[in-house]
């Protein structure tokens, strides 16, 4: 069965794609914050750390592993979005003048 | 029935994080951009918890309340002039976590096929960045030496033990049961990371980063083929389209390729270049620079990483308001390698509250050059040295670069006539237009300041 494989790499290829489009209107003014955004949507690695750490037959091996990459992918979501956040607040327009 | 509902959780999310990176094409929308990601990840995360193979949930619960016990400080006590070293630190974190879990599946399972290829990319690069990314930040913490680190066959060496990690790992594809191979292949990925960084200097971690970015996003593409899962999939691939745009454009804004940034340790060979010459500069007190911007009618401030260094954002933020309520444009020129990170000179002026609409990129404000009155200079070098564009033999030659020199008079605040990063004299302070202004940013600025009001009620 290689259906998996064709599928996802039709999904990779329009993804990047997508992206490349995406990102190159991001105004280079917000480079600092698009990175710290992306970098937290990369912690979506949480989603296999969860599936290994959770399993029903899981080795200790699997689960001391699984449960570091849920801590790590965790501050990395974190600590991503909240200062992409605190970033994007300082972004201020001039003040109309009085 | 739960799988088709994950499956469907899924696509919102990766639909979600889609619509994040394209609202923040402005800063208007990139609030709204921060929303849609944290959603997109929630339903990540609620999705996956009610999947039916996860069963045991103490160990996760416990993880994510260490994660964001340590993840949430971060944010919110991080200086803004650490952010590279943030950015770098986390990018650690999310390799490690997709290295970790290809680790772990493949023994779990010892897959064959194509999944034991994504296994085997998903190990060698998250196991590589994690150790890059270490060394970027350390680097960047100055915890490292900021020079590159060389030594003798020193590519020959790095790709060589590139060659024999990747052919361990075809190995392992090949035959996945040779399970001794798994811990050599996993430590020579890591010992690559260090490799690879550590003859890089501190001026192109700009580009480094935004490199390690991408190899982040591209492991947890792996992971995605590896767990058939298309949301880890279309995640990893924005993220590593994201990571190679700023990376390129970081390279282009250098006038250098991936592979002179990567292999060409640079600032080496130009601390040798650096000729001890004494020719005569045009210099001024704080009182004569404050008269000749109050006479300005239009002033562009161009500021390097110095004016972080000397911490004099805010400074520059007084400087600016008493200028424009003097009626003077003020606008400041931005060049893309200011700073450590892409766009990282533009969150060090938001912070100190001066408005995004006076925030301009190179390309955008070099036109306006020629009909301003003053460039003042503080903190930036080798972005403003003339000889990017004439002088074939300067190491900098083709570098894009910012015309101060067309601007009418130039100021250039700067310590002494020490030589910027890369070593090189700059020939803009010689220029008969040029006024040097010696002393630190912060405390030369609050001199010019306490001039300007004097001088307009007189």
């Amino acid at each position: 069965m290689s259906t998996d494989l064709e599928l996802g790499l039709f999904v990779f290829m329009l993804a990047t794609f997508l992206g490349l489009e995406v990102i190159r209107k991001v105004s280079p003014l917000l480079h600092t914050p698009l990175m710290s955004l992306t970098n937290a949507i990369s912690a979506i690695a949480v989603v296999g750390a969860i599936a290994i750490t959770g399993a029903g037959h899981a080795s200790t091996l699997s689960r001391v592993l699984g449960f570091i990459a849920v801590t790590a992918s965790t501050i990395n979501v974190v600590s991503g979005f909240l200062i992409t956040d605190r970033m994007l607040k300082m972004f201020k327009k001039r003040e109309p003048k009085p | 029935m739960t799988e088709t509902l994950v499956n469907y959780i899924y696509i919102v999310s990766a639909a979600l994080f889609i619509l994040a990176l394209k609202w923040m094409n402005s800063p208007a929308s990139a609030r709204r951009s921060v929303m849609a990601g944290e959603l997109g990840m929630l339903l990540a995360v609620v999705g996956t918890l009610l999947k039916h193979d996860v069963v045991s949930y103490q160990w996760i619960l416990i993880a994510f309340f260490i994660g964001s016990a340590i993840g949430a400080p971060i944010a919110y006590l991080m200086p803004m002039t650490a952010v590279p070293q943030r950015t770098a630190l986390s990018h650690a974190f999310g390799a490690l976590a997709a290295a970790l879990v290809g680790t772990a599946e493949y023994y779990r399972e010892t897959p064959h096929g194509f999944v034991m290829v994504a296994i085997v990319v998903e190990t060698l690069l998250g196991f590589l960045t994690f150790t890059g990314s270490l060394m970027a930040f350390g680097k960047l913490q100055e915890i490292l030496p900021q020079r590159p680190i060389v030594y003798r066959k020193q590519n020959l060496i790095n790709f060589t033990m590139f060659a024999i990690a990747a052919g361990l790992g075809v190995r392992l594809a090949l035959v996945p049961e040779d399970v001794w191979i798994f811990p050599i292949f996993a430590g020579l990925s890591l010992v690559f990371g260090v490799l690879l960084i550590i003859p890089i200097g501190g001026a192109d971690m700009p580009t480094v980063i935004a490199l390690l970015n991408s190899y982040a996003g591209l492991s947890a593409c792996a992971m995605g083929f590896a767990l058939n899962n298309k949301l880890l999939i279309v995640a990893g691939a924005l993220d590593g389209s994201s990571g190679l745009i700023l990376s390129i454009i970081m390279c282009k804004a250098m006038n250098r390729s991936f592979a002179n940034v990567l292999f060409g340790a640079f600032g080496q060979l130009q601390a040798a270049q650096v000729k001890v010459e004494q020719r005569a500069v045009r210099s001024a007190t704080p009182e004569e620079a404050a008269a000749i911007l109050e006479a300005a009618s239009s002033v562009i401030i161009v500021p390097g990483y110095g004016l972080a260094v000397a911490q004099a954002q805010h400074k520059i933020r007084e400087l600016y308001d008493g200028l424009t309520r003097r009626g003077v444009d003020v606008k400041f020129g931005i060049h893309p390698v200011a700073g450590r990170m892409p766009g990282h000179m533009n969150v060090l002026l938001a912070e100190a509250d001066i408005p995004y609409d006076r925030l301009f990129e190179m390309d955008d404000i070099n036109s306006e050059f020629p009909q301003c009155d003053v460039a003042l200079v503080i903190g930036a070098n080798d972005v403003t040295n003339p000889a990017a564009r004439h002088d074939k033999s300067s190491p900098i030659y083709g570098m894009p670069i910012l015309d101060v020199d067309k601007a009418r008079t130039v100021m250039v605040i700067k310590r002494s006539m020490n030589p910027g990063f890369a070593g090189i004299e700059n020939e803009l302070y010689y220029l008969d237009k040029t006024l040097m202004l010696f002393g630190d940013a912060k405390y030369f600025v609050s001199e010019v300041i306490k001039e300007l009001p004097t001088a307009v009620r007189a």
